[in-house]
């Protein structure tokens, strides 16, 4: 089976890569390029762990075909945080206890900074509604939803 | 009253040391590793609930280009003990596939579309057999036995085939019970089989060497009981296996046992490579153990002020195509919340075509205590009292006799009930259509077989290995243990899982046990270099080791006697030790068993839309005795998460299965797992009655919280639509069935 070649931008970096005709950018940034922040939890767009952003939309990166994001920018998890310096929602998520086991971190953090991109300034109901496609088995999401809401807050320079 | 103990670092939130690798994706978790020449591993799947295998045909899988490795049961060879065998035959059918996604092949190859493309050329030919998937149809005399002659004796003579293990508990007399109460209630409830519904679904990486060593990585809650039951099945010496726990992406018990790992290493030894095998969530769903379905008979009688003269659980659970024994909690949970004169509780144990079952969270207990608390809550209503006086006027306190068997020592029911009673939650008003629950619950917790090994540094550091891995911030409270016990700073203390090579035996992380028994073995550990400390200290003032003693993270001079020196500091000694002996170490090797079992008391407010029966959780708060709180947020975070699972048991999670035997929901679609936009915030108070058995008064705290749920959905959806269910989940078909049934 031949492959094909992928010339795209991930987290600011050009990148190329080779890929099957049926591979996931899930499975390139995984298998391939090292990127593992972005899990599988289902393969079916039902959990959210993979979720990444393609030219700023967020999407779970199990339903897009590596071949797909030829000319794009991708973001991962792996791109967030500033140097050693963590973006506000990975500093507000950690001082909040907002992770148990970890495995729906990067997902959570991605689609949340999603939001917030868009919409500085959500309601708890917005959140949880746009949240609602990143599964936690663990926290029952009240401090992942406190943590989001604290950093948005900061980020929009308010005082918590 | 309990004199508290003054703490330093215990009941702070500091930032728990793994945090910043999982908040950047760099934390590995069990697929997140790769080895040179790796390949990728499949399992083929029976798409029969009950099939005998009449032959197997790999040579095509064989021949495609780019597979290294097919194997079947034919690859692994026999095991003495039976727990094991039936762990190897879950892995692999051995003859007969027994359920719907038991694994019948594996194969290895260079690329996962190679390995996928091979398990579409492996050639079974099947002879379907009778099937059987409900609990009580599987307890007929007629219905088809799964495995026959594996009923454990305690099964009365002439009980039909699936039933594999009876248990009877309890105290008085039941019917002298029934006969003096004002009122008796009797009902029978069923509950679906649910799945721990983990995110990071099962994934190891195996590499055997053709000298037979071998190195295991894996997503597990126990990595000695992997390499336990590994090395048996591969007739390996324990230390010639090495098996590393990955960071774990939730297991709520259903890591503990083994499900892909033999596979792996049978498919490396064949193919003399390393072999990655991941499960897909379809097959997480087939084929990891859900937990237990049950059918149960419970009956109460009360009196009209609310005294319970007498309770009888009858529980039937099914766990699946292997003999196994969890009924028995249930059966000790049941009645455990309350102090009665006459009770008794009975459990059955049985097979059915379904995945064998592990632990989910205080296993066997949720169900059983749903039904029993269901039946006080009507009772209650009965007779017009208020739901947690009826709790309180029975509560099991210290000094009780429990329900099953031991004497309760101090505990925290009532102190949980009362907070109950006096937060603004039980007195706020309830809009239309909206009802309010309450309920109790229960969990022993574990202690159990624990090792740390703890090294102070020459900079006044310490690395602390314990055996058990981090599955909520454990990581977090043992180093807080440490740094208390030690007198240092938080940040101080280094916390790591050590693999099976580097640090003693540990049991599975499981029964809330961590922060309790490794807590113990930290504090131990802990005493054990503050001794050696004391020593060098003693040794660099040239006084007797009598003549000193540690105070808050130094070691200072006493008695009269003892001569002026000013106080050495951890840091200090530590520095010096290369001069006065050496490296300082400590450690602990033990099996504490005072673990201290714990109860929580949760309210939730529901509104049911009259229209479609849909339930919506608008308020609720947890209440536990947790006996002393480490970590305060991660002791939260437990009573959040649990009772959030139990959201999900009582209103939307449930394995179906079709007349074919078939599991008809295996996706996270159909299965569905609460999403944040279902739930409000979960609020909580900790209690905190210290446990007697830990020298800062921990109790697991990590299990209960599943428990008392499905009682208080189920009465506060019974109040919100004026109707009364037996059945969970409580769907909307099922709450609007009732509802049309009453019109
Ligand atoms: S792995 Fe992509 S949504 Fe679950
Ligand atoms: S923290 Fe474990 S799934 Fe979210």
């Amino acid at each position: 089976m031949s492959k094909i070649h992928v010339s795209t931008e991930i987290n600011g970096d050009q990148v190329e890569f080779l890929c099957e005709t049926d591979e996931t950018l899930l499975d390139v940034l995984r298998d391939q390029l090292g990127l593992t922040g972005a899990k599988e939890g289902c393969g079916t767009g039902d959990c959210g762990a993979c979720s990444v952003t393609v030219d700023g939309r967020l999407v779970c990166s199990c339903l897009v075909l590596g071949a797909e994001v030829e000319g794009s920018a991708v973001t991962t998890i792996e791109g967030m945080a500033d140097g050693d310096a963590l973006h506000p929602l990975q500093r507000h998520l950690l001082e909040g206890a907002a992770l148990q086991c970890g495995i729906c971190t990067p997902g959570v953090l991605v689609a949340a900074k999603a939001l917030l991109d868009k919409n500085p300034d959500p309601s708890e109901e917005e959140l949880r509604y746009w949240l609602a496609g990143n599964l936690c088995r663990c926290t029952g999401y009240d401090k992942i939803i406190r943590s989001v809401m604290t950093a948005a807050a900061e980020m929009r320079g308010e005082k918590s | 009253m309990n004199v508290k103990r003054k703490f330093k670092v215990l009941g702070t939130r500091p930032v728990r040391p793994d945090g910043v690798e999982k908040v950047t994706g760099k934390a590995l978790f069990g697929a997140d590793t790769y080895a040179t020449g790796m390949l990728h591993a499949r399992i083929l799947r029976s798409p029969h609930a009950h099939a005998r295998i009449v032959s197997i045909d790999t040579s095509a899988a064989e021949a495609l280009a780019g597979v290294k490795a097919v194997i079947t049961s034919a690859d692994f060879g026999e095991v003495d003990s039976e727990m094991t065998r039936d762990t190897m035959h879950n892995c692999m059918a051995n003859g007969v596939a027994l359920y719907d996604g038991h694994a019948v092949a594996a194969v290895a190859a260079i690329s996962k579309s190679v390995a996928a493309a091979a398990l579409k050329l492996i050639k079974v030919e099947y002879e379907t057999l009778p099937h059987v998937t409900d609990v009580d149809a599987a307890m007929q005399p007629d219905a088809p036995v799964l495995h026959a002659n594996r009923q454990h004796r305690s099964v009365v003579a002439g009980t039909p085939g699936n039933v594999v293990y009876y248990c009877d508990f309890g105290h008085g007399d039941v019917d002298a019970g029934f006969a003096a109460a004002d009122k008796v209630i009797e009902r029978t409830f069923k509950t679906a089989a649910t799945h721990q519904g983990y995110i990071e679904p099962h994934a190891c990486l195996a590499n055997v060497g053709s000298d037979g060593k071998a190195d295991l990585w894996c997503s597990t809650q126990g990595h000695y009981n992997v390499r336990l039951i590994c090395a048996e099945i591969m007739g390996m010496d324990e230390s010639q296996l090495r098996v590393t726990a990955s960071e774990i992406g939730g297991g709520f018990g259903g890591k503990t046992t083994v499900f892909i790992e033999p596979v792996a290493l049978a498919l490396s030894r064949k193919a003399g490579k390393p072999v990655k095998l991941v499960m897909s969530r379809d097959e997480v769903f087939r084929a990891s153990g859900p937990t237990m379905s049950a059918s149960m008979d419970i009956k109460i009688g009360m009196n009209a002020d609310g005294k319970i003269t007498a309770g009888h659980a009858k529980l039937r659970y099914q766990g699946g195509a292997f003999p196994y024994q969890m009924v028995m909690m249930g059966a000790m949970s049941a009645f455990a919340t309350y102090d009665l004169e006459h009770v008794r509780a009975e459990g059955w144990d049985v097979m059915t075509n379904r995945p064998k079952m592990i632990s989910y969270r205080a296993p066997g207990a949720p169900m059983a205590v749903y039904a029993v608390e269901s039946v006080i809550g009507e009772l209650a209503a009965e007779f017009d009292l208020d739901p947690i006086d009826v709790r309180i006027l029975n509560a099991s306190r210290e000094g009780t006799k429990s329900s099953y068997g031991p004497t309760f020592k101090a505990i925290g029911l009532v102190e949980s009930l009362e907070a109950a009673k006096a937060h603004p939650h039980y007195s706020a008003p309830l809009g239309a259509n909206q009802g309010r629950g309450v309920s109790c619950g229960f969990w022993f917790n574990f202690g159990g077989q624990v090792s740390v090994s703890m090294a102070i540094n020459a900079d006044g550091t310490v690395n602390l290995i314990e055996g058990n891995p981090d599955i909520g911030g454990s990581r977090a409270s043992i180093s807080m243990m440490a740094a208390e016990e030690l007198g240092i700073p938080y940040e101080k203390i280094k916390t790591i899982i050590g693999d099976t090579a580097s640090v003693g035996f540990s049991d599975v992380t499981d029964g809330s046990r961590v922060t309790f028994a490794v807590g113990i073995a930290t504090i131990n550990a802990a005493k054990a270099a503050k001794a050696e400390m004391c020593k060098r200290a003693a040794k660099t003032w040239g006084i007797d080791v009598d003549a000193v003693e540690w105070i808050d993270g130094a070691v200072h001079p006493t008695g009269h006697n003892a001569g002026e020196f000013p106080p050495l500091s951890l840091a200090e000694i530590a520095a010096n030790s290369g001069r006065t002996g050496g490296p300082i170490a400590g450690h602990h090797e033990g099996a504490p068993d005072k673990a201290g079992v714990s109860f929580g008391v949760h309210l939730v407010d529901t509104e049911v839309d009259p229209e479609t029966g849909f339930t919506t959780v608008k308020r609720y708060t947890v209440f536990q005795d947790v006996g002393k709180a480490i970590h305060p947020s991660y002791v939260e975070g437990q009573m959040q998460g649990g009772a959030v699972q139990g959201i999900g048991w009582a209103l939307n999670e449930e394995y179906i299965y079709g007349e074919d035997g078939r599991l008809q929901n295996a996706g996270f679609l159909d299965y569905r797992i609460p999403v944040a936009s279902d739930l409000p915030m979960i609020d909580t108070v900790i209690i905190e009655v210290p446990n007697p058995g830990h020298p800062f008064g921990v109790r697991g705290c990590g299990e209960t919280a599943i428990v008392p749920p499905l009682a208080a959905v189920g009465a506060a959806v019974c109040a919100a639509a004026g109707v009364r269910l037996f059945e969970l989940p409580m769907s909307p078909p099922k709450i609007m069935a009732a509802i049309d049934a009453k019109k």
